[in-house]
């Protein structure tokens, strides 16, 4: 499953923000190397930096020192636009709020990132992936009228369907119920396992971390343990 | 290309959710460019009206205008063998109304006297209706006339009665109802009488010298060229002074007034739109505050800054597009519907039509300022970072990409101002009331955010309402600077329109009066100058008595070079458009103050000298030993300017722009122009003591004049107020756009404080703190800005020391404070009543 060349690799990586009370620092130097198609969890207390290395990686945020390559690609001084034309073809993003835009349909919003890209069938596309996750019969759907766990299904779907080289995944489960929140999560491995990307998963929770290859403790910025299951 | 279907496809998606929060934006839009529209349409209908009724109005093809003299034999026969000719002969005089043969009320009157091929297109309304030839015939001794109704009450006449004007008595045929060529003719002192020429050589008015007007009515044959008439006529008779007036320019007054109101307006709708623009402004930032997770979320799953902006730039366009589509529905149908409301009252004609010109300029107007308004904050949505969709907390994003778009915006604008400034008749106004409306623009923005910075440096009101209203003025999104310019503006032009309305009735109600004679005479004639002097001095109170040759001319070369020809300063172009009063003299008239140059000596007989105005010759590029050319009765004089004057129109009094030395000018046929000032308790017996004795000398009150000066002063400052209103009541769409941006919030606070105990009074004094606070400052800016504005008008435009008014003032306060509040708690009513449970339980 591993292999050689790293899918993500964070050297020395700082982010320190502004704010009204002076300078905060996010991110105190962080090196990682996660290989490809390898499954990592970030886990770590609320506050300790873990979805500001998750936005660092995959080039939502450029960090303030350090650098960042993802999928072969040295993001690190890209502009804004140009971070966005990398994701594009390189990194799919599952979040705590699904965030799916309210104003399109189940199909719609999967399609997005596929008619970004071109790609000329985007809505076949978009169709099958969606028919991946169980929610065929929903595809005419807005957000409004689907359940936490049928968006956050819908959103794994965005994800995964321009076949990223990386999965982020941040707190996928944290807005879902027990057992939504678990059939969310087997979902989320299957379409990895599926997939063959790289999955960087954020959570707190410890039995979800668990089901990653490697799990990465941070605080206060810092990485503190990196274990790999044996 | 390949981005731009996309981000269609994206914006239609978007918009099947409703475009919500455009409400104001749509309605600053399409009042905007309605006013635009309805105004321009207006005027195309009054301006193909003019001239499709071109000929009716002039009553010919061309017009021969000549002052003091008839034409010659030579020009008679000139003008048959041209085409059809009538001669209608322009005065003024008194008449007399006879009661039992006895000389009873008098009344100054515009005299016209016509021949039988008068009028040539339309016709002369009279009642009780018959042919004019008939109602102005000759029986024996007494002849007809017709007149309009105002000098019939006036003189207590009905049809049939008689009444003496000059020497000769006329019977009241009809009354005059309209004139198909009247508003060709310019103002009129007096109520107009129609008589026949022959009954005019009768009155003994016709006098050379005397201040007639002559006009001779031209119908060329079919396929005529009018250009061609002109060219030969003035070849033809090179030093008859002809002012020839054709069918295509059949009105200039009327065109020119249409033309500059028209401007005016358009300007005033420009204003409105900019003071829309700061709300279409708000609108758009609140529409993208509301968008910023999808924008967020677009952008974490690849889009780029210019896809974002083309998505959201498209969706406001389409709502642009509507707005600017209702606007010029509105704006086509505003002509019918002044049509449907005034009909006949209409005093110029028109053709009420849809006519397409004004219609594209109002929405290139409304498009280009819907862009200027909308795109800097559509740029600053394309800087939002995905990361903002984890926390608040994010990197600042380069704003260097939002260039090129805030340079788009400001083509927008200049491409709008450019527009203005081209279409307008005059330029330069044009430019003074967009710069001054973008300064006042700046000066409140810059004021209203001062302030609120200040407010926020107070120490924190100890009740908990002053607390929360000044927070709520005060804190960052607040919509405090956005409302105080919008409104503010509104109100500003308000106060300096209401101000410099003040200064000018003042100046002619008050100052006029202390300052101007109560008499003018006109046309009297050289021998019957000291009987004139004798019956003038009889009265007691007189003072200022002056009496001044005057004989009319017209400039027709400057430095030799014809006037038609030389450049001319705009201001300055009227003292060459028609005939001008001339006079002599041999010493400076009284209170004559020369700026440059020497009077003449008095004992002076050599080549004419002239002593010229000095703004006009500065406006003409005149200096001293230049030469003016006049025409006067025909005859070409030159002479050189010898000296500038300051002439001060202001004071009502006897004013020539032209003083010439004696020695040719008073050779010539003329007559005199006498001013008196009298106590008001002697002028009934001055107005009878002359009239009673030289029934040939038109008398004019000025009283009576000043108060129709007055009157006109009146409708037109009434005009422009109400046009100032639309600039309130887009300032107050600004407003309410702004309550309803804040409601969501407002009522958030409501139910807190609710829960916490406080009553609804209680809660609603917050907002009557709140919104009294912000409308009385805007009204105060207001008012300061205004007055600033007036002063420098009054000052640096018309040379008057600005006469400040407390009740525009409290107008412009208390109203500005009472508008807020009225809207404010209209809007905060939502909020008031709501019951806090029924908050509490939604999500």
């Amino acid at each position: 499953m591993q292999n050689s060349a790293p899918a993500i690799n964070l050297e020395d990586v700082t982010l320190t923000l502004s704010s009204a009370a002076g300078p905060v620092s996010i991110l105190a130097g962080v090196s990682l190397t996660v290989g490809a198609g390898e499954a990592v969890t970030l886990l770590g207390p609320s506050g300790s930096g873990k979805s500001s290395l998750l936005m660092v990686a995959s080039g939502l945020e450029a960090a303030t020192s350090g650098r960042v390559t993802v999928a072969g690609t040295d993001i690190t001084r890209m502009s804004e636009d140009g971070l966005a034309r990398f994701r594009l073809g390189h990194v799919g993003i599952v979040f705590q709020s699904f965030h799916l835009i309210a104003t399109m349909t189940a199909l719609e919003n999967v399609a997005v990132p596929l008619e970004l890209a071109g790609v000329r069938d985007a809505f076949e596309r978009a169709t099958a992936e969606l028919e991946a996750v169980g929610l065929g019969a929903r595809l005419d759907h807005y957000p409004g009228q689907l359940s936490g766990g049928e968006q956050q299904r819908v959103a794994l779907a965005r994800a995964i369907a321009p076949h990223p080289a990386v999965l982020f995944a941040d707190e996928p489960t944290g807005n879902l119920d027990g057992q939504t929140g678990a059939d969310v999560a087997d979902l989320l491995f299957a379409l990895h396992e599926r997939s063959r990307s790289t999955l960087f998963l954020v959570t707190h929770e410890e039995t979800l971390a668990k089901r990653c290859g490697r799990i990465v403790r941070l605080k206060d910025g810092r990485i503190v343990a990196d274990t790999r299951a044996a | 290309m390949n981005k731009l279907l996309l981000a269609i496809r994206f914006a239609r998606r978007e918009m099947r959710a409703r475009l919500s929060g455009f409400r104001i934006f749509f309605a600053c839009l399409v009042l905007g460019v309605a006013a635009i529209a309805g105004v321009e349409s207006l005027s195309a209908a009054f301006l193909t009206g003019l001239a499709e009724q071109g000929r009716t109005l002039l009553d010919g093809d061309v017009v021969v205008h000549l002052v003091h003299r008839p034409t010659t034999d030579a020009e008679v026969a000139y003008l048959a063998h041209r085409g059809r000719v009538s001669e209608t002969v322009s005065l003024r005089g008194m008449a007399y109304a006879l009661k039992n043969g006895v000389e009873a009320d008098r009344q100054l009157v515009e005299l016209k006297a016509v021949d039988g091929a008068y009028p040539f297109f339309g016709e002369v309304a009279l009642s009780p209706a018959q042919k004019l030839s008939a109602a102005l015939a000759c029986d024996g001794d007494i002849c007809g006339a017709v007149a309009e109704q105002t000098l019939l009450d006036r003189l207590h006449l009905g049809p049939g009665g008689r009444m003496k004007i000059g020497t000769q008595i006329f019977r009241v045929s009809a009354v005059l109802n309209s004139e198909p060529d009247r508003i060709s003719g310019g103002f009129s002192l007096g109520p107009h009488v129609l008589i026949s020429n022959a009954a005019l050589q009768r009155t003994g008015l016709v006098i050379l010298g005397s201040l007639i007007d002559y006009n001779y009515h031209v119908v060329l044959p079919p396929n005529a060229s009018i250009k061609d008439f002109k060219t030969e006529a003035t070849a033809a008779f090179p030093d008859g002074g002809w002012d020839i007036r054709d069918r295509n320019d059949a009105a200039p007054g009327i065109k020119r007034f249409v033309e500059q109101v028209t401007s005016f307006l358009t300007l005033v709708g420009l204003t409105a739109l900019a003071v829309g623009g700061v709300g279409a402004a708000q609108a758009v930032t609140a529409f993208l505050d509301r968008k910023r997770e999808d924008i967020a979320t677009l952008k974490s799953l690849g889009a780029d800054g210019t896809l974002i902006f083309l998505v959201y730039f498209l969706q406001v366009m389409v709502v642009a597009v509507a707005a600017v589509l209702v606007g010029l529905v509105i704006g086509a149908l505003l002509p019918f519907a002044i049509q449907y409301a005034y009909g006949a009252d209409i005093p110029a004609p028109a053709h009420f039509a849809v006519y397409p010109k004004p219609l594209l300029l109002a929405a290139t107007f409304g498009l280009l300022s819907a862009i200027a308004c909308s795109v800097p904050p559509l740029a600053r949505a394309r800087l939002i970072a995905p990361a903002s969709l984890f926390r608040d907390l994010v990197a600042p994003a380069d704003a260097r990409g939002a260039v090129p778009y805030l340079a788009g915006a400001a083509v927008a604008a200049a491409l709008v101002i450019a527009l203005a400034l081209f279409l307008a008749p005059s330029p330069l106004f044009a430019a003074e009331f967009l710069g001054g409306t973008a300064a006042g623009l700046v000066a409140l923005r810059l004021i209203a955010e001062g302030l609120r910075i200040a407010l926020r440096q107070l120490p924190r009101p100890r009740t908990p309402s002053t607390r929360l209203a000044f927070a709520n003025l005060t804190r960052p999104s607040a919509a405090t600077t956005g409302v105080v310019t919008a409104l503010g503006l509104g109100l500003t032009l308000l106060a300096t329109v209401s101000l410099l309305d003040h200064t000018i009735a003042a100046q002619v109600k008050d100052r006029l009066p202390g300052t101007a004679p109560s008499f003018f005479f006109v046309d009297i004639q050289p021998d019957e100058t000291l009987r004139f002097d004798k019956v003038i001095r009889s009265v007691k109170s007189v003072e200022d008595y002056k009496r001044t040759p005057m004989i009319r001319g017209r400039i027709v070369a400057i430095k030799g070079v014809a006037a038609k020809d030389a450049p001319i300063a705009p201001d300055a172009k009227w003292a060459v458009n028609g005939d001008r009063g001339i006079t002599y003299a041999a010493t400076p008239p009284q209170g004559t103050v020369i700026t440059q140059g020497q009077w003449w000596p008095a004992n002076y007989t050599g080549p004419t000298l002239i002593s010229f105005d000095q703004e006009l010759a500065a406006g003409m590029g005149l200096k001293l030993g230049d030469t003016l050319t006049m025409n006067v009765l025909g005859r070409e004089i030159e002479g050189r300017i010898a000296s500038f004057r300051k002439v001060d129109f202001s004071t009502g009094n006897q004013n020539f722009i032209i003083v010439m030395s004696p020695g040719l000018i008073d050779h010539a046929p003329h007559s005199f122009l006498a001013t008196v000032r009298v106590a008001p308790a002697d002028e009934e017996n001055l107005y009878r003591a002359v009239t009673d004795s030289f029934p040939n000398i038109s008398t004019v009150r000025v009283k009576d004049a000043i108060a129709q000066v007055n009157g006109l002063l009146q409708e037109l400052s009434a005009g422009v107020r109400a046009a100032s209103l639309l600039t309130i009541l887009s300032g107050l769409l600004v407003l309410a756009g702004a309550i309803a941006a804040g409601s969501r919030s407002r009522l958030y606070d409501a139910t807190v404080l609710k829960v916490l105990g406080a009553t609804r009074s209680r809660i609603a004094s917050v907002y009557v703190i709140e919104y009294g606070a912000l409308g009385i400052l805007t009204g105060i800016l207001a008012l300061g800005v205004g007055t600033f504005a007036a002063d420098l008008i009054c000052r640096e435009v018309l040379e008057v020391s600005l006469n400040f008014d407390f009740g525009v003032a409290a107008l412009t306060v208390v109203g500005g404070g009472a508008a807020t509040l009225v809207f404010g708690l209209a809007g905060a009513w939502t909020a008031l009543s709501a019951r806090p449970a029924a908050q509490l339980r939604s999500p």
